[in-house]
């Protein structure tokens, strides 16, 4: 039988008539009537799924040059960032926008408690978008792991760790989760797997949750249910409007970052390969997990921490019945809506006793913030709803409506997002080092050519002696002025020889690199390297800006930071020089700049000061070639945002004049 | 951010004459910007997939060929695909420089597709489907005597001592790269 189409365009008809595809895109967004008087934050929905979007298309993009082998993975996503066209922009894209996806998230879930959106009958639309919010946490924490840095590897280890906890079978769990007896390669690959694959799971449970949501409606700011026409508006255009304009502004927030900060959300250690030997010192989650984390390590027994991070997330679940009052929205509930700021202080401050060790009070906070997570869903929120008294409600959505009570509470709750995120991400504080005026710092800064060829001349005459660039090709070297030419005669007479293939007689034989090959150091392994430098081994210094903690502040800041003798009272090792600013003062490299160490072309004066800051300066350009490139493009993109935005709130405007 | 003279006129402007019109005009100024900027965006997410900077930077390869013999042949590997130099004996370049073009199918002098008559050096990947013909010399008896160049095994074209196309399904001649000789013994393929 066929469906009976009201569209009048014969072809729509045709396909209507057969699929009634176009009917429903009309019944569910030109017919489907929301209440007019929903505010901003009902915005980030649809800002999640924006996000969701950018995170598909990026990632299918990004899994074509991703290799998934241990061996391989790390290589293969700096060939993203640095061979790849546009493939950093794919990457930071991808990472930021994770980022980003978690905190329209969170915001998300804050409003629908604020205001009451779990409860009767949006119960399954609440427990469908924890479901969600579920697939991300395992989406984005399998996504983690795949670029192979420490911060990968110790994160697989620790969070598969965490099965064993269960007794009896907990090992065997772990067993089979890593596919081996400690995480490698069987492990990674099913990780990749498991991270195409759940972000489809999670497409599809968002089709229930948009589909649940078109069945019972959109709560709003009163949490009253709307009676008459004139309390509801329908979704296009009033609600696609507004949703796009949000998310023009959430687009130039994420852009700032993407462009100009892209690494700001990440952490330095995950720039150093997985090396399963060493642990970093220091490990912590990505800031979106960083309350877990603390509720994990806030209760001293491993069974139990384990229980009670997972019963954080699972006792979301529940809450459409823990919460027991008749009034939805918390605009009048003056007394449930003190205990809700508590929560959002108390998660806030959970992440920041996750970002800590759990040492001192950061312990102490850790248990207090457990505590009153645990109580305000278990114990306040269904005793609070049994005793309280609620301010006196409207009789109808319209009487409200001239309340206006609702906007200051979505100021407030957006207010409160906002400084969750930016101070989880400062949580780690950066060394003290002296800073630097740098060409390249600040969203205008380009790396100064001159700099970094007279910093690529310390490297070459001082550095490369005992580091490598293994990652650096030697033609990367055009993108700070030397020529073709220059390049190919500075890999001909490289000091050290690559493998050529193999000869008419099948010997390998040794020639002089090329400019397609990269910057190899002296030793042929790292256990030779160690073998030849008494045990130490110096770091390849690709990455080196992006791997440390104040980038090139640290390296400026270590190469010009010896003092000899050492501070009375300090006990140096045999071997070792005292550096200021090295962690631990003790180091293994001497020092090997001083002044005309070097002798410069360009006649600049050879200070031990001047080598360090153009040698930082080159190696802030070897790993990151693409930086001016990525500043260039984001102011661009950010102005092109700001004139668009400002033709949508036109629009909105203009569109919204009618509905009132 | 800047914002037209008339258009705060537009947010105010009662249902006058011209609102329906100026309004028609910011929905579509703004569905054009919008859809500049996706189109914008589009382009970087292409570009990805073309080779990067890694493959393009082995665009070209150098090879010695002082040790060919007249008769030999090497086949070397330029961006991925076999490219045969073939040193070519007097008798090969005779019949390659003696063939009526109007008989070709895709006429062409041997003249233009060598640089010194001695050397062919082509793309060793078949006009038809792109299987890589065998170098068949007559000894092969794959083809006909009188070509007495390549046969693709996969389809059946035969080519000549100067690559090209004399029977079979392929339509063009095996093509001829860029290359430069840099010195009596060394080409430069790309
Ligand atoms: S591919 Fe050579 S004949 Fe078809």
């Amino acid at each position: 039988m066929l469906h009976k189409s009201q569209f009048n365009n014969p072809l729509i008809q045709w396909i209507d008539t057969r699929l009634p595809i176009f009917t429903f895109i009309q019944n569910e967004y030109g017919k489907f009537q929301v209440p007019r008087n929903i505010n901003y934050l009902w915005a980030f929905g649809a800002i999640a799924t924006l996000s969701l979007a950018v995170l598909f298309v990026t990632g299918i993009l990004l899994s074509m040059h991703y290799i998934a082998n241990t061996a391989m993975a790390f290589a293969s996503v700096d060939h993203i960032m640095r061979d790849v066209n546009y493939g950093w922009l794919l990457r930071d894209l991808h990472a930021n926008f994770s980022s980003f996806f978690f905190a329209a998230i969170y915001i998300h879930m804050a409003r629908s408690i604020y205001y009451g959106s779990h409860k009767n009958p949006r119960e399954l639309l609440w427990i469908i978008g924890v479901l969600i919010f579920v697939l991300m946490i395992a989406t984005g924490f399998l996504g983690y792991v795949l670029p192979w840095g420490q911060m990968s590897f110790w994160a697989a280890t620790v969070i598969t760790n965490l099965f064993s906890a269960f007794p009896g079978i907990g090992d065997s769990i772990v067993t089979w989760l890593l596919g081996g007896f400690s995480v490698d390669n069987p492990t990674l690959n099913r990780f990749y797997s498991l991270h195409f694959l759940l972000p489809f799971l999670l497409l599809a449970v968002l089709g229930l949750h948009i589909n649940a949501l078109h069945v019972v409606g959109c709560n709003n700011p009163t949490g009253l249910e709307p009676q008459m026409p004139q309390d509801t508006v329908s979704f296009h255009p009033y609600i696609t409007v507004k949703d796009l304009l949000a998310c023009c502004l959430f687009l130039i927030v994420v852009s700032v970052f993407v462009f100009f900060a892209p690494t700001y959300w990440g952490h330095p250690d995950n720039f150093i390969p997985a090396n399963p030997l060493v642990t970093p010192s220091h490990i912590v989650p990505e800031w979106y997990y960083l309350w877990l984390y603390a509720i994990l390590r806030a209760i001293p027994d491993k069974l139990g921490g384990t229980v009670a991070m997972f019963g954080a997330v699972l006792v979301l679940f529940v809450v459409p019945w823990l919460d027991t009052a008749k009034v939805r929205s918390l605009t009048f509930r003056p007394t449930a809506r003190f205990f809700f700021w508590l929560l959002i202080i108390d998660i806030t401050v959970l992440s920041f006793c996750g970002a800590r060790s759990p040492e001192g009070v950061w312990v102490l906070l850790a248990r207090i913030g457990t505590g009153y997570y645990f109580t305000y869903f278990l114990i306040i929120m269904p005793l609070i709803g049994l005793f309280e008294r609620a301010r006196l409600v409207p009789a109808s959505l319209s009487e409200a409506l001239s309340l206006k009570k609702a906007v200051r509470g979505a100021v407030l709750l957006l207010a409160a997002g906002g400084l969750m995120l930016s101070l989880a991400g400062h949580a780690w504080a950066d060394p003290e080092l002296p800073a630097h005026v740098w060409h390249q710092s600040g969203p205008f800064g380009t790396i100064d050519p001159q700099q970094a060829q007279r910093g690529f001349q310390v490297y070459k005459e001082v550095c490369s002696g005992c580091h490598a660039l293994k990652l650096v090709p030697f033609r990367t070297l055009q993108g700070i002025g030397f020529t073709e030419d220059q390049v190919k005669t500075i890999a001909a007479q490289w000091p050290y020889l690559v493998d050529d293939e193999p000869n008419d007689e099948g010997k390998i034989l040794k020639r002089a690199p090329r400019p397609y090959d990269r910057m190899i150091g002296p030793f042929a392994n790292e256990k030779e390297a160690q073998a030849t430098m008494g045990g130490s081994l110096p770091p390849d210094l690709s990455l080196i800006v992006k791997a440390r903690h104040g980038g090139e502040d640290y390296l400026t800041a270590v190469l010009t930071g010896y003092q000899n003798p050492p501070p009375d009272g300090f006990k140096l090792i045999e071997g070792r020089y005292y550096n200021r600013y090295f962690p631990g003062h003790q180091i293994s490299m001497p020092q090997m700049l001083q002044d005309d160490s070097v002798t410069y072309a360009d006649g600049t004066k050879a200070t031990v000061e001047q080598e360090a800051e153009d040698v930082a300066t080159f190696l802030s350009f070897v790993a990151d070639p693409t930086q001016d490139q990525r500043k260039h493009l984001g102011i661009r993109v950010i102005v092109f945002l700001l004139l668009f935005s400002g033709l949508m709130y036109l629009c909105k405007r203009v569109i919204w004049r009618d509905a009132h | 951010m800047s914002i037209p003279p008339d258009s705060t006129a537009l947010g105010t402007s009662k249902e006058n004459q011209n609102g329906p019109n100026r309004r028609h005009f910011l929905y579509l100024g703004t569905a054009a910007v919008g859809a500049a900027g996706v189109a914008a965006t589009a382009w970087p997410l292409i570009d990805s997939m073309n080779p990067a900077s890694d493959a393009l930077a082995l665009a070209t390869v150098e090879v010695n060929i002082a040790s060919i013999q007249p008769g030999q042949m090497i086949v070397v590997t330029w961006q991925g695909k076999p490219t045969f130099i073939r040193r070519r004996t007097e008798d090969e370049i005779k019949q390659a420089q003696d063939v009526d073009l109007s008989i070709l199918r895709d006429p062409e002098p041997d003249s233009a597709r060598v640089q010194r008559p001695e050397w062919l050096i082509l793309v060793g990947v078949c006009t038809h489907l792109g299987c890589v013909p065998i170098f068949d010399g007559n000894n092969l008896r794959l083809s006909d005597p009188d070509f007495g160049g390549w046969f693709c095994s996969c389809h059946g074209s035969q080519y000549d001592t100067s690559g090209r196309i004399r029977k079979g399904p392929a339509p063009y001649n095996l093509p001829v790269p860029h290359y430069s000789f840099l010195s009596e013994s060394v080409i430069r393929i790309g």
